[in-house]
């Protein structure tokens, strides 16, 4: 078969358009809570099966390496859900003038920014003496 | 009365009205997850603390253990449908695609049941 031309064409995309940026982020973001999701769901079966495979899942679920995780999933909850409510505004055929894009491209950032930081540091701040 | 056949009618029509299932399932399960998803972090950077005892009692909750468990079915239905999305996109050899596709939908219906069975066993089983 001719090699055909195929979507997504990432070397020609103007990632300087915020609202190309955003949308790929959308789904980096995407990926990354699916690996959020693979470990919620080892942290409750190790929950389920018991107060001492729980401490034993801590030593893996404890470490510096899954709390840079934990990290990384917060921000990606935050930027996720602030873009995905821009998607469903998009759904319904509003805001997908240029202009109003790329407004709501530099909304979705500045307030998944707020949204993750104010979270992030709500859930270390308040687990320091934990 | 058309001479012509009904394979000729239907050709290039596309699917037969399924082309949108995909599309509207990911909104609709983007949708329940906006609720599912505040409620999740509200409640878990609520909890006074994060030992054994204090997790399990949370999760054994009528309101917990439901809306978690509509949570984790929710969540790896639509996280298998943008997994399905990145794999059509990135994967252009046909046979790894399929083959990335169904690994993919099989493991996301094993993290669904995994999840919403710890939550039952936790709910109904107080663990040790």
């Amino acid at each position: 078969m001719r090699a055909r031309p195929l979507s997504p064409h990432m070397s020609i995309y103007r990632m300087t358009r915020y609202s190309l940026l955003t949308s790929f982020a959308n789904r980096v973001t995407g990926i990354v809570l699916s690996v959020g999701l693979l470990v919620m769901i080892y942290w409750l079966t190790a929950l389920a099966r018991g107060s001492r495979a729980y401490a034993r899942a801590q030593e893996l679920l404890g470490s510096g390496a899954a709390k840079l995780l934990y990290g990384a999933i917060i921000a990606a909850f935050a930027y996720h859900l602030i873009a995905g409510l821009r998607h469903l505004v998009w759904d319904t055929g509003r805001g997908l003038e240029k202009a109003q894009s790329q407004r709501s491209a530099w909304a979705v950032i500045v307030a998944a920014l707020i949204v993750a930081v104010a979270c992030g540091f709500w859930a270390f701040r308040a687990r320091e003496g934990t | 009365m058309s001479l012509q056949t009904p394979l000729g009618r239907v050709r290039g029509l596309g699917a037969a009205g399924n082309g949108v299932h995909h599309w509207w399932v990911q909104r609709l399960t983007a949708v329940a997850l906006v609720p599912l998803g505040v409620w999740l972090l509200v409640s878990l950077v609520a909890l006074p603390a994060l030992d054994f005892v204090t997790l399990v009692s949370w999760i054994a909750g009528t309101w917990t253990a439901t809306l978690l468990s509509l949570f984790i079915l929710t969540a790896s239905w639509h996280s298998r449908l943008g997994i399905q999305v990145v794999i059509e996109d990135y994967v252009h050899d046909e046979g790894l695609k399929t083959v990335s596709l169904v690994v993919s939908g099989f493991v996301h219906a094993v993290l669904a049941a995994l999840g919403v069975f710890a939550v039952l066993r936790i709910a109904f089983g107080s663990p040790l």
